[in-house]
This record gives structure tokens, C-alpha cells and sequence, in this order.
């Protein structure tokens, strides 16, 4: 059992989330930064579905009522076991009342913790993962909260000491994006602007979507959308002309354009972007036929 | 049928309207192609994610272009009947605007048979299609902060039943006890697109 002495500004409980209820009304949310959750577990032995803790701009602090092996990925932040400083991106082992405590990141937002067969609270349907957007799974964490550790451990304690990983990037991020489904609903300028603008991450921004500030996207046609399914990375344009970028826990239906989404490989760097940061897209050709000519430059297939 | 790239794991088929989504969503879901991963029918679209390890998104793009929709009487889904108190905070508002008395408008909302067209808003939130035209308002200028669970409403062309409480724009004009959402329940979602759906009145 871990017990939470402060949970930070947003800890919550996140593993791979509710694929393929869409229909339903239920998004897949799960992890935002798949790959740094993915770590997370590979460094304890856990299988990638296994539930890891998700804490924004760190603050959280835990004590341990077992042994466990834990790590931490994601937004780099001092660790204190006890006191002493431990590293990111390496397992290691505390003992029972140990304590935990994670500071704020240098750079990125979110932090991912493992423990040795993931965390065990409930599932609901088939997925530990909270969904802020549609209220579905375990509450954020809150002080005095005590997790349960659970069995999802694949193997042996793989033997690595530290995984070789850059981290979150502390300046301008460049993220990639594929044009559509809707820039048709945009003026030929727009495409111009979201490629060669920067866009400053605003404090608006959650696990929903990172909300922008920057120059406007400008439609080139009134009238409503009919409300259609988003995905993750879907640069949506509200009537304002400043895009929102969705995340792991976006609506499943929205009503504003997508003028681009952004590459599923450049989520991460998504997920890491904090408020004030820089970002700038690079359009890249798309994979349908018909698409492949739509970035300009791009050479025709 | 226009098939439009939406990112690198999903495309966004965009079709005439309900019933084309409803018929590709059909013949679709009935055997999942091989590397879709999820479903999204909409008004008029239907977004299909996939994984790219398993399809390609132009050979994907070419299956679905191919794909048959199942014709729209042939898509039948289980009929559930739903109990509804017509007491809802703005049925004598929509008596008044559609000139049919809160009677009426009783009359006319549990006449109808409805097809659950897409989810969305919230797990569970059904868009249900084949409401009278009688009966087509806009949604409330100003939404309600707090829509209670159960509560049956009207926007626009269609009729739902809010899963649970939540703020929310559509005019009220009753309630039912009925859970429209279970997570312990499979599935889950008493409605489901394809669903269809009668409200009966009770008091």
C-alpha cells in the first residue's frame, strides 16, 4: 500500500485507458505522455498497460507502506527518498515508510511514477485510468488517499540501471502535423500561419487539450460544423481563430473545424508543453493519395 | 462519400447524412476490419481510427470506399422503451412556442419511433433522430449550469435523456428514472447508435 501525504497540483491515476467505446460516449483518455508512462512500467517489469501515477508540475509526495521498485519518467524533477536524491529514469527500491517526494520539473509538465506491479484501484471499464472530461474512474488524488499496489508485473526486474532518454525540451517544441480533416474551412492563409507562426502555450490548458495564444487562424467560410469525432492531437479552431490542441482526455464529438492533427509520435512532446512555452508546427505530407499534395512543397505521389 | 485524413491513426469518412452513417457504421461494426481500433459515428461523418502497424491508411481508405452501407431499413436495433415524467422546467415554454399545449407536446414526443444516431457530450448521451418537426427548437439561450440525470430534452432535430447531472442547453420537458448509463453493465450505454427508442408517458 502507498499512502498519499500531498498529492501536488494533479496526481492522477493513468494506464492505457478505454479504446473502442467512442461510440459509447466514452473517450480513451489514459496517460497523455504514452511514451514517459511506457517507460515508467518497462524500468519495473510491469506490462504497458499497467496503471502509473501522472503528476503535473510534480509536488507529490508519497510513503510507502511495502517494499516496492519504483520509477520516474516524464517532466524531470528532483526525487527525495527520505531525503536522499534519486534519479530519473532509473529503478530503484524503497522500503516500507519510506517517503517519497517528487519537486516541481525543470522542464516539461507532467511526471510519471511506476511501482512494481502498477497501481491497483479499481477498474472501470476494463481501465484505471481518470477521465477529468468525462468524470469516468478514480477521483484525483487527495491527501490520506491509500493506493493498493496490484499484479501487473510481466517478468523479472529487467536489469538496467538507467534508460538513455532526452528529456522534455525546455525551449521552443516543434511539433508535426498532418493538414485536415476540415482545412478546407480555412482561407489558403491559414495553413501559412499555423506553419510558420509560434504559438505560446497558454494556462488555460489541461489534460483536455493545451490551449494557444497566437496569431489567428482565419476561416474562410461561416456556418457550423456538424459535430464529428475528434482524435488526439486535433487542432480544433474555435470562431476566436485560436487552435486548442486535444489530449488524452478530449471530447469524443466536437463542433469546431480541425484544421490539422497532430502526428500520435509528437503527442508526447504535446503533453509536455507548459504554459508560456513556445510551440511551432511543421506540416508533413499525409498518407492518402490525394492528401499527399496538399502540403506545400511537398512532392506529389 | 468523401474520405478525409485525420492525422496519422484516423480517417474521417464524411457521407450525406444520419442514415449513410448509420448503414457504414453498421456494416462496419458487424465485423471490425482488421486494425480499426475505434468507431465514431456523427451526423454526418464517420470517424474511423486504426492502427497503422496493421493498415495502412490508403489501403484503409480504399476498404472503406468499398465498403457497402447496410440500407437504412435494415439498420434495427433493439427497441427500448422509456417511461418519462412530462414534467420537465420548460415544457410550458415549448407548449407555448409550438402552439401544441404541453398536451401536445406529449403527444407528439412519445408518437414518435427514435433511432439513437451518435453518442457524444457524455457517456452515454444518445442523439436521437425522428423527432417531429412540430418539434425542432433551438437549444436554450442561456444553458442550464445543472440539467438533473434523467432529464428528457429537446434541441434542434433531436431528443435525448442527460446520463447524469451536468450544466446543459437543451429544453427540458421531463425526466425518467430509467439509467441511461451503468458502467457495471454490459455495455454500458442503455442506447447505443442503431438503438431505437419510444417514450411512453407516466405519472
Amino acid at each position: 500500500m502507498i499512502e498519499v501525504v500531498r498529492p501536488g497540483p494533479l496526481t492522477t491515476v493513468q494506464d492505457l485507458g478505454r479504446p473502442g467505446l467512442a461510440a459509447l460516449g466514452v473517450g480513451r483518455s489514459g496517460a497523455a505522455d504514452r511514451r514517459s508512462a511506457a517507460l515508467a512500467n518497462r524500468l519495473v517489469g510491469n506490462f504497458d498497460g499497467a496503471a502509473v501515477l501522472e503528476t503535473t508540475f510534480g509536488g507529490l509526495v508519497l510513503r510507502f507502506r511495502q517494499v516496492a521498485r519504483v520509477a520516474v519518467t516524464g517532466a524531470p524533477c528532483p526525487i527525495r527518498r527520505n531525503g536522499r536524491g534519486e534519479a530519473m529514469n532509473a529503478p530503484f527500491t524503497v522500503w516500507p515508510g519510506t517517503e517519497l517526494a517528487l519537486g516541481t520539473p525543470s522542464t516539461g509538465l507532467r511526471t510519471y511514477l511506476a511501482v512494481r506491479g502498477g497501481i491497483g484501484v479499481e477498474k472501470i471499464l476494463e481501465s484505471r485510468s481518470t477521465d477529468l472530461l468525462a468524470g469516468l474512474g478514480p477521483s484525483p488524488l487527495r491527501e490520506g488517499d491509500v493506493l493498493p499496489v496490484g499484479h501487473d508485473m510481466c517478468g523479472p526486474l529487467p536489469a538496467v540501471e538507467v534508460a538513455p532518454v532526452p528529456d522534455p525540451a525546455g525551449f521552443g517544441l516543434i511539433v508535426r502535423v498532418v493538414s485536415g480533416p476540415r482545412d478546407d474551412w480555412f482561407g489558403p492563409e491559414a495553413l501559412r500561419i499555423l506553419s510558420t507562426a509560434t504559438y505560446e502555450v497558454t494556462s488555460e490548458s489541461n489534460r483536455v487539450g493545451a490551449r494557444l495564444a497566437g496569431p489567428p487562424l482565419p476561416r474562410s467560410r461561416g456556418g457550423e460544423l456538424l459535430s464529428e469525432g475528434m482524435v488526439p492531437g486535433a487542432i480544433q479552431v474555435p470562431p476566436s481563430g485560436q487552435p486548442l490542441v486535444f489530449l488524452a482526455d478530449h471530447p469524443v464529438t466536437g463542433g469546431y473545424p480541425v484544421i490539422g492533427v497532430v502526428l500520435t509520435d509528437d503527442l508526447p512532446v504535446m503533453a509536455q508543453a507548459r504554459p508560456g512555452q513556445s510551440v511551432s508546427f511543421r506540416l508533413v505530407p499525409g498518407s492518402l493519395r490525394r492528401h499527399a499534395a496538399n502540403v506545400p512543397g511537398a512532392a506529389a505521389v | 462519400m468523401n474520405i478525409l485524413q485525420c492525422g496519422s491513426e484516423a480517417l474521417l469518412v464524411d457521407v450525406d447524412g444520419i442514415d449513410a452513417v448509420l448503414g457504414l457504421y453498421a456494416a462496419l461494426s458487424d465485423r471490425l476490419p482488421e486494425g480499426v481500433t475505434e468507431l465514431v459515428p456523427a451526423a454526418r461523418t464517420l470517424l474511423v481510427c486504426f492502427d497503422p502497424a496493421v493498415i495502412p491508411a490508403q489501403e484503409l481508405a480504399d476498404l472503406l470506399a468499398g465498403t457497402e452501407p447496410v440500407p437504412a431499413e435494415a439498420v434495427r436495433g433493439e427497441l427500448v422503451e422509456i417511461p418519462v415524467y412530462y414534467d420537465g422546467a420548460d415544457l410550458a415554454e415549448v407548449g407555448e412556442h409550438t402552439g401544441l399545449g404541453e398536451h401536445g407536446v406529449v403527444e407528439l414526443h412519445t408518437a414518435a419511433e427514435y433511432t439513437v444516431a451518435f453518442s457524444g457530450f457524455a457517456p452515454g448521451f444518445g442523439y436521437l433522430t425522428g423527432l417531429d418537426r412540430q418539434l425542432h427548437l433551438p437549444r436554450r439561450a442561456i444553458p442550464r449550469t445543472h440539467v438533473p440525470a434523467g432529464a428528457v430534452a429537446i434541441a434542434g432535430e433531436f431528443t435525448g435523456v442527460y446520463p447524469r447531472s451536468s450544466p446543459g442547453g437543451w429544453q427540458l420537458i421531463g425526466r425518467t428514472e430509467v439509467p441511461l448509463w451503468d458502467p457495471a453493465r454490459r455495455p454500458p450505454a442503455l442506447l447505443r447508435p442503431g438503438t431505437r427508442v419510444r417514450f411512453r408517458e407516466t405519472r
